[in-house]
């Protein structure tokens, strides 16, 4: 149907992404789009690229070639992977909910709520928690009311258990808001079954597609080793039901390079 | 006419100053750009001697120095050099080409010393229409913008999410501290510049729970130094520049061991 078509018209799209850093590529020949409602995933080695990628989509740095594409008016949030908030800056929780628009109280106090944190909003930030901190950045990223909410590895601070509870959050979030949601992230085991699709990254895209197929294709496992694939089916039980709005899934990244993937990962692939 | 008093004059630029000086400090001391305020500063008397030589208002040398330096540090970071190592080379050159290009002036008697530690007392109504122009326009900025430059000032990234584009806050930024830096010249000299920007913040910092108030106290208390400044230095016969600064000097070592013993109670 033509309706149903133009609602999952991409929120953001890159074609042909191809970003330096002085003359080393970073990414190359990225294609990518992220629909209404999804979740997206993007995993890779240290250095390959992912933040990178997550900074294109946010538009905080100029492409070599290729182009970002957001839809118009897109409402985004993004939680980063680590703000340090200076010594010398007083900051309430309220406060900086408040940055850079001010809200209600009534909506701090939900978006805290909603985040999992409630009540803490005469709390000072340098005094939170890392697991609190993380949470109240959240509380901020939602009460912009995003279409697409943008987070780099948030749980980096965060142990397995803390982790795990801070990402069924975000699928609650989904579920309740219906925002898509893109997230780059190195605890792989949790985030993958939360995802509907997996991207993997290395300088440029290696895989591409659901959990299952992603934690199956041999560049994954090259990449990642066979450690992960166990604890994914340890966690695959969170994806036995469906939500929100269901997106193809292709397996592959739906453009050829695999001879020059397969060509460099052989070696480490062989443990096999 | 009440502005016919030096001493009200004097006393009108030091609160006018230190009003618009504090709360853009507080960005200064957030972002760590202390040195980067002194930089931008120091260049200041090269502005000064372009102005003179050039028989331009010494406030339009001293804006357009200052900004040239702000946007020259801005331009060069990151491409080799660490910043402090930076900005003690430009900062300490600029002072030293100032001096040598102000010596080369000898047909005009010009007090450098003035330039240097401030000469608020010779403060000229024409002064001080340049000082409460440039201050309200700084404290403007600083409002209209505060929201956008204290998110671009926790993380660019966050910014740009919400639609804020950090280079231009930057350069808002950077703009408000050459006018600042223009316009204090006269009250406590390029020398002193930094403390007026960075000691009201730092001292205003323990009693603040929000960004705003720590704005507001730290131009509170910039205010009360630049007006108990001046009349201790009356008072006490001492340059008015240095005695403002040693006033706020004081308030920070009080501020320092109230927030240690209440930390400790």
């Amino acid at each position: 149907m033509r309706k149903g078509e133009r609602v999952t018209a991409p929120l953001v799209s890159v074609t042909g992404l191809t970003v330096h850093h002085g003359s080393a590529p970073i990414l190359q020949d990225v294609d990518f789009s992220i629909a209404p409602g999804e979740i997206v995933t993007i995993v890779g080695p240290n250095g390959s690229g992912k933040s990178t990628l997550l900074r294109a989509v946010l538009g905080g740095l100029r492409p070599s070639a290729g182009c970002v594409t957001r839809r118009a008016g897109l409402r985004l949030s993004y939680v980063p992977q680590r703000l340090v908030l200076d010594a010398t800056l007083p900051m309430t929780v309220a406060r900086f909910l408040s940055l850079p628009h001010r809200v209600t109280p009534e909506a701090t106090g939900e978006a805290l709520a909603r985040a999992g944190v409630p009540g803490i909003g005469t709390r000072q930030m340098a005094a939170l928690s890392g697991g609190q901190f993380q949470r109240v950045l959240l509380a901020r990223a939602l009460i912009a009311q995003p279409e697409l909410l943008i987070l780099d590895e948030a749980t980096a601070g965060l142990d397995q258990q803390g982790a795990a509870s801070f990402y069924r959050q975000i699928e609650q979030v989904r579920t309740q808001t219906g925002c898509a949601i893109l997230m780059v992230s190195h605890d792989l085991h949790v985030v993958m079954s939360a995802s509907d699709r997996v991207i993997c990254v290395n300088g440029h895209i290696c895989c591409e597609g659901t959990p299952e197929v992603v934690a199956e294709a041999p560049i994954y496992r090259a990449l990642f080793g066979e450690g992960t694939q166990g604890a994914l089916a340890l966690y695959r039980h969170h994806h036995d039901h469906t939500h929100g709005p269901q997106t193809d899934q292709q397996p592959g990244s739906g453009h050829d390079h695999g001879a020059s993937c397969g060509a460099r990962t052989t070696p480490q692939g062989a443990d096999e | 006419m009440i502005l016919d008093d030096f001493m009200i004059r004097a006393g009108l630029a030091g609160i006018g100053t230190a009003l618009a000086a504090a709360p853009l400090g507080c960005f200064v001391v957030w972002r760590r750009m202390a040195y980067f305020g002194d930089a931008t500063a120091h260049a200041a008397i090269l502005g000064v001697a372009l102005s003179l030589a050039l028989s331009l208002p010494v406030f339009v040398g001293a804006l357009l120095v200052a900004l040239v330096m702000a946007t020259l540090v801005t331009l060069l970071a990151g491409r080799g050099y660490a910043m402090d190592t930076l900005l003690g080379v430009m900062a300490h050159s600029a002072l030293a080409f100032g001096l040598v290009a102000v010596s080369f002036l000898g047909g005009v008697r010009i007090d450098v010393m003035g330039y240097l530690f401030g000469d608020i007392l010779s403060v000229s109504r024409g002064d001080l229409g340049v000082i409460w122009g440039g201050a309200a326009l700084v404290l403007a900025l600083t409002i209209w913008r505060w929201s956008a430059l204290l998110t671009a000032t926790l993380n660019p990234d966050l910014a740009r999410a919400a639609g804020i584009d950090p280079r231009r806050e930057e350069m808002i930024l950077t703009l408000a501290l050459a006018i600042v830096v223009a316009v204090a010249i006269k009250v406590v000299g390029v020398l002193l510049i930094t403390a007026l920007l960075i000691i009201p913040a730092a001292t205003a910092r323990p009693f603040a729970r929000t960004p705003e108030t720590m704005a507001g106290i730290a131009a509170l208390l910039a205010m009360v130094a630049a007006w108990g400044g001046l009349r201790a230095s009356y008072a006490l016969d001492t340059p008015t520049g240095p005695t403002i600064v040693c006033g706020l000097a004081l308030m920070f070592c009080a501020s320092s061991v109230i927030s240690s013993v209440k930390s400790r109670a």
